[in-house]
């Protein structure tokens, strides 16, 4: 199939599918040579030496003009002096960089020859007496040191070599403890009231009403100091009354619910965004990373979007000062879904 | 090397210092070997120079934001400038983000040009490999070279996505937990992966720190090993060059490195920083302070990465709903396994096309003359196909603005991206194939008949025609210097079975050159030439396929059936251009 290039001046390779064709056009050779304005009149080539220096002055100005804005423009408790920092420095430094850069490009294009050459290209393997001389190295370099024929030394380092980056792999370890099972509990406990975000008051279910929605953190998560944003992360709650009758609800979850106010995990089951954007009169909570959209009014199903389960509800109570409380934990782990779920 | 442009010791000041520097490094034999190496010129070879000099804007930006940023997420309240954000509870690493922001001269500034010079370095790669793949740069020599920079791409956006979360900002805390998502979707080890990188729980306090090792220290030190021996390879294979006259494999056709390349590439660095620059201050990006610090709660409306992630992204919202299973011990969340092996499976696709183009043509050749895209259609296709599908990805990171912007259903352009994902690599892979061919039968007709001049003359018996001006021998030169390739047959090996393999590779061979067009050869040009004598504008068509098929014949028997396809499948395509001659005849 394939046929070799002929000419001696072509590298020579299999040609594979290509049609090396015998009456293919002659290659008329480079194009002649384009005289520039600046390589025929003296003046074009002494305004262009001009052009080149006022580049590079206006850039030296530019520079110096980084450093007195530098003092120029310092930063207060004012937030305007930033941008007057910001803009006075960029644009000065703009201008030294731009100085710099017009100005060579323009002296190469104007100035310098702009005579296309030729250069040879060489085949990218060795010549034969190369490749000669390396195989003769490679087969020198088995015979001194015996690789091939010493059996034992070299099956014996195969084993070491594999081994030794081994323990780096554990050496990764302590990078983090074991999941456990933490995944699977948050904060909220019996009797934890349910309180607002971020400031923490304890939401009493008359202040619930009828479409109104509350983010929710469990009371007490204020008092947490290193484990706050990770509880925070699977503990915060959405909260919305809706009118009782609207509600489609399991038998077994129908104890879960107060008077129409329901409280599902805010951490999206997808990959654990909060589930942040309520639409009021469809009653459709939405994800604004993915766009899961989940129905509040039953159940938090998932309607729309990469997410598959519905958010986990918490069962909810209310105390005997009139305050929102959890009746348990969630009864499923929250957010996105893991192996060992 | 910037003090010894002159290597001839006259004894002046320059001599000295070059006489200094060859007696203790060798500067002349450097000197010698690549002073005047020469380096073909064409705007589209620059875009590997802007990622390159956007590069180094990154470490010179980069580094003067690792001396005032400090990578704890330990809680501190905040007590700088920032009016809206005093007294606020947020981590030592977005403090400092702030204080960079407000309390250092300069720092904003140099935030900004490190956050568009890695925006603009990412971009200008992608540029750059489309660049390499459309032209064919990739084809042996530079095999591995693509590999290299298919890598150099993916370090690019693992270098920017460990950034822009260094801020722990509430955006880039998203983009954590979203991270955190995926990797606790993993089967089997998934939430030991996310413990291990998290120090346990979401968001733990480690994160930071530990994507600062990655972005200041893994990533870059890995960027410029491979950027070295992506430019070693540059200097091995030297450039290639666009076919033309005097462009052939065995040479390269351009200007010196010493003094044109160092004057115009040296001055393009200080261009793209100068652009930085400009955009850095006059531009504001991922103002964080707008955002907050991270907490797990809140989160914003039309929450989107960095856009070279936005393809990914795109893919994890493009999933349908409920393709989580329970089974064989555990949850099989398919709604992100999906989208990880689609993004995965891209990208091994992108890496491997060199390799796979090679087995199919079986072209052992050196390739230092590019094609013009239209003359390799069916690459250019599959090419177009993948941006395509990259691109639908993409606007999938964005289906809620798209939906608020033009006031349209969430929900409906969700799924119409879903269904443009499937057919719009396929639509955008015939419209490009059907393109190129036109196109490469357009350079026929007019290296057979000469362009267009636009005048038209009546003839003694009153027919109009338009005069045809042929071209220069340069011009033409341009427009038929490319090779075409013929499909293959499946053909037996050794011990006579027909291996599966073999007809892959003959079915793919038929998809990619079954309906090629051929270059213009001597003994058509002399045909048309013939007939223009007699009567201007008229078509030479019929005549074209007779040397490649008579070429063809006298090979292996077993090759008979392929001449003879080939002859048929060439048919159609020949009867619109013969058509299209008729009506001018008359």
């Amino acid at each position: 199939m394939s046929e070799k290039a002929k000419s001696a001046k072509e590298h020579n390779y299999e040609s594979g599918l290509a049609v090396v064709a015998a009456d293919k056009i002659k290659d008329p050779g480079l194009e002649p040579h384009r005289v520039r304005m600046t390589d025929k009149s003296p003046a074009h080539e002494r305004a262009a030496n001009r052009q080149v220096a006022a580049l590079f002055i206006l850039s030296a100005i530019g520079s110096v003009a980084a450093i007195v804005a530098y003092f120029a423009f310092p930063l207060t408790d004012d937030l305007g002096t930033v941008r007057a920092n910001t803009w006075w420095l960029g644009i000065s430094i703009t201008l030294g960089l731009f100085g710099i850069g017009l100005g060579a490009v323009h002296w190469a294009k104007t100035l310098m020859p702009d005579a296309e050459v030729s250069e040879e290209r060489h085949q990218t393997r060795g010549s034969d007496e190369v490749r000669a001389r390396a195989i003769e190295i490679i087969k020198l370099a088995d015979q001194e040191s015996g690789f091939t024929r010493r059996k034992l030394i070299r099956r014996s380092m195969y084993t070491a070599l594999a081994l030794f980056p081994l323990p780096a792999i554990f050496f990764f370890g302590d990078l983090g403890p074991s999941p456990a099972d933490s995944l699977r509990h948050t904060m909220w406990r019996k009797g934890t009231r349910l309180a607002k975000d971020p400031d923490g008051t304890p939401i009493k279910a008359s202040d619930v009403t009828l479409g109104s929605i509350f983010h929710v953190i469990p009371a007490g998560l204020e008092d947490l100091h290193e484990t706050k944003l990770e509880e925070k992360a699977k503990a915060a709650v959405i909260l919305v009354r809706v009118d009782p009758a609207d509600l489609i609800e399991s038998e077994e979850r129908k104890s879960w619910s107060y008077d129409g106010i329901v409280a599902y995990s805010k951490i999206c089951t997808h990959v654990g965004c909060p589930v942040a954007l309520y639409e009021q009169q469809t009653h459709h909570l939405l994800c604004p990373c993915h766009q899961s959209t989940f129905d509040l009014v039953d159940g938090c199903k998932v309607i729309f979007g990469p997410a598959s389960r519905a958010l986990p509800q918490l069962p909810i109570a209310v105390d005997s000062e009139g305050y929102l409380v959890a009746q348990s934990d969630f009864n499923e782990p929250v957010g996105p879904s893991f192996w060992e779920r | 090397m910037s003090n010894s442009t002159t290597t001839k010791p006259k004894g002046s000041f320059l001599a000295n210092r070059a006489n200094y520097l060859d007696e203790r490094v060798g500067v002349a034999g450097i000197l010698k070997e690549f002073g005047r190496k020469v380096f073909p010129d064409h705007w589209s070879f620059m875009l590997g120079e802007v990622a390159l000099y956007s590069f180094v804007v990154l470490l010179i930006s980069g580094t003067f934001l690792t001396f005032f940023f400090q990578p704890a997420m330990t809680e501190v309240v905040y007590n700088g400038v920032y009016g809206p954000l005093k007294g606020a509870e947020m981590s030592i690493a977005y403090a400092s983000t702030l204080d960079i922001s407000f309390e250092v001269r300069g720092g904003l500034l140099m935030r900004q040009v490190h956050h568009w010079s890695a925006l603009m370095f990412v971009a200008a790669a992608g540029l750059h490999m489309l660049r390499v793949f459309f032209t064919g740069a990739f084809r042996k020599p530079r095999e591995i070279n693509w590999l290299v920079g298919f890598l150099l791409f993916v370090l690019g956006m693992a270098g920017g996505f460990t950034g822009y979360s260094l801020p722990d900002d509430l955006l880039s805390g998203n983009g954590l937990r979203i991270i955190d998502g995926m990797l606790k979707g993993v089967p089997v080890v998934g939430s030991s992966i996310s413990s291990l990188l998290f120090d346990g729980e979401f968001p733990g306090h480690a994160i930071v720190a530990r994507l600062y090792s990655l972005h200041i220290m893994i990533v870059p030190a890995l960027i410029i090993l491979l950027l070295a021996v992506h430019l070693f390879m540059v200097v091995i294979h030297k450039h290639t060059h666009y076919s033309g006259p005097g462009r052939k494999d065995t040479n390269v056709v351009g200007y010196p490195l010493m003094p044109v390349y160092v004057a115009k590439a040296g001055g393009f660095f200080f261009i793209v920083f100068g652009v930085i620059m400009l955009i850095a201050t006059t531009f504001t990006i991922n103002p964080v302070w707008n955002y907050g610090g991270y907490d797990p709660s809140p989160v914003s409306a039309g929450t989107q990465p960095d856009w070279y992630i936005g393809w990914l992204d795109g893919a994890l919202r493009l999933a349908p709903s409920h393709l989580e299973f329970q089974g064989l011990g555990g949850t099989w969340s398919f709604n992100i396994l999906i989208p990880l092996l689609v993004g995965v499976l891209f990208l091994v696709v992108v890496g491997a096309y060199p390799f796979i183009e090679k087995w199919i043509t079986g072209d052992e050749r050196e390739h230092h003359v590019l094609d013009r895209p239209r003359n390799a259609p069916v690459r250019t296709a599959v090419g177009a196909a993948g941006v395509t599908f990259y691109a639908v990805l993409w606007a999938g990171a964005a289906t809620d603005l798209i939906a608020t912007h033009f006031k349209m259903s969430l929900n409906h352009v969700l799924t119409s991206i879903q269904i443009l994902l499937l057919v719009g690599p396929v639509f955008a892979f015939w419209v490009t194939k059907r393109i190129a061919l036109a196109l490469q039968r357009k350079d026929r007709e007019i290296v057979l008949h000469g362009r267009e001049t636009g005048r038209i003359i009546r003839m003694p018996h009153g027919e109009f025609i338009e005069v045809h001006e042929p071209l220069d021998k340069y011009e033409m030169y341009k427009l038929v210097d490319f090779k075409s390739y013929q499909p293959t047959l499946a053909r037996p090996n050794s011990e006579g079975k027909i291996t599966v393999a073999a007809r892959v590779r003959a079915s793919l061979s038929k998809f990619y050159f079954q309906d090629r067009v051929t270059p213009v050869g001597q003994v058509e040009l002399a045909a048309a030439a013939h007939h223009e004598e007699h009567a201007p504008a008229i078509e030479a068509k019929p005549e074209t396929k007779k040397p490649a098929a008579k070429k063809a014949a006298p090979k292996a028997a077993a090759k008979k059936t392929a001449t003879t396809k080939k002859a048929s499948t060439k048919a159609p395509a020949k009867k619109p251009a013969a058509k299209k001659a008729a009506p001018k005849k008359k």
